[in-house]
């Protein structure tokens, strides 16, 4: 995400910056990480990583400014968790159009095998 | 109906008792299509244009919607892009992603195998999706599973 990008309006429960932030395969890394519902430190999550704590640090922001990964401050640490929920709307809104396909085509069904043209 | 919704995407799949010629004038000749999918729309699907009109499915009437024509291969594949299905009248769906549906039918001894697949709602086109990462971690489809899984042990 640019710096130039709008904030989220607080009426639109938009899933695109939710879509956005986990597309990206760091960042699926490093979610991947904070799976198991520890919290982690940059320190803790740059160990094993290819990646140099920078990186791993504007990664996290992302995630944080859509609400995937919590932060909370523990002395001069920072430590990051996950938040189950936004991804469980994600899930939620890929059912309901899950849903709304089976209608649609259905509908189809119905319209294709009912009437000769 | 068949359902799959592995790596981001939504694909169905529907074995229906009509021939291709039948299944492919309901998707493409507007006024059919609008008929069973419940929208009315302006004027004909054309490759590269955008169609658009008003969703008709009660409770959704203020909504307008509108999809660009992607492929038009004759009794074969139809797709377009769009904003994905309102599935809350009160949420304005013009900020989500676009991605991309497509149509694509095949002949069987019985009429028409129709596959449905919506794409593209992490906006990552598909060159930019290495094999390895696939493999590894399967992608955020994968992700969502874990996320669920943790969730159900960590009530």
């Amino acid at each position: 995400m640019s710096p130039s990008t709008p904030s989220p309006r607080p009426h639109t429960r938009s899933h695109a910056p939710l879509f956005a932030a986990l597309g990206d395969e760091t960042r699926l890394s490093l979610l991947a990480n904070l799976n198991n519902g520890r919290q982690r430190s940059i320190t803790d999550l740059a160990h094993n990583s290819p990646l140099t704590r920078q990186a791993i640090t504007k990664h996290l922001r992302v995630l944080e400014r859509a609400r995937i990964v919590r932060c909370t401050r523990s002395g001069r640490e920072r430590l990051y968790e996950l938040d189950p929920l936004p991804v469980q709307s994600l899930k939620n809104y890929l059912d309901a159009l899950s849903n709304q396909w089976d209608a649609a085509l259905s509908r189809l069904r119905t319209f294709v095998e009912s009437s000769p043209d | 109906m068949e359902s799959d919704r592995a790596e981001n995407v939504i694909a169905k799949s529907i074995e229906l008792n009509a021939p291709v010629s039948r299944v492919w004038q309901a998707l493409t000749e507007h006024r059919q299509f609008g008929e069973w999918f419940h929208v009315n729309l302006e004027g004909p699907f054309q490759p590269g244009q955008p169609t658009r009109g008003r969703i008709t499915h009660p409770g959704y009437e203020h909504l307008k919607w509108e999809v660009t024509v992607q492929k038009l291969e004759p009794e074969h594949t139809f797709s377009f892009t769009w904003h994905p299905f309102a599935i809350d009248p009160a949420v304005d769906y013009s900020h989500e992603t676009p991605t991309l549906v497509e149509f694509n039918l095949t002949p069987t001894p019985t009429g028409t195998l129709l596959r449905v697949t919506e794409s593209g709602f992490d906006n990552i086109p598909a060159a930019r999706r290495s094999e390895a990462f696939l493999k590894n971690s399967g992608g955020w489809a994968a992700q969502i599973h874990n996320i669920e899984a943790y969730v159900a042990e960590h009530p």
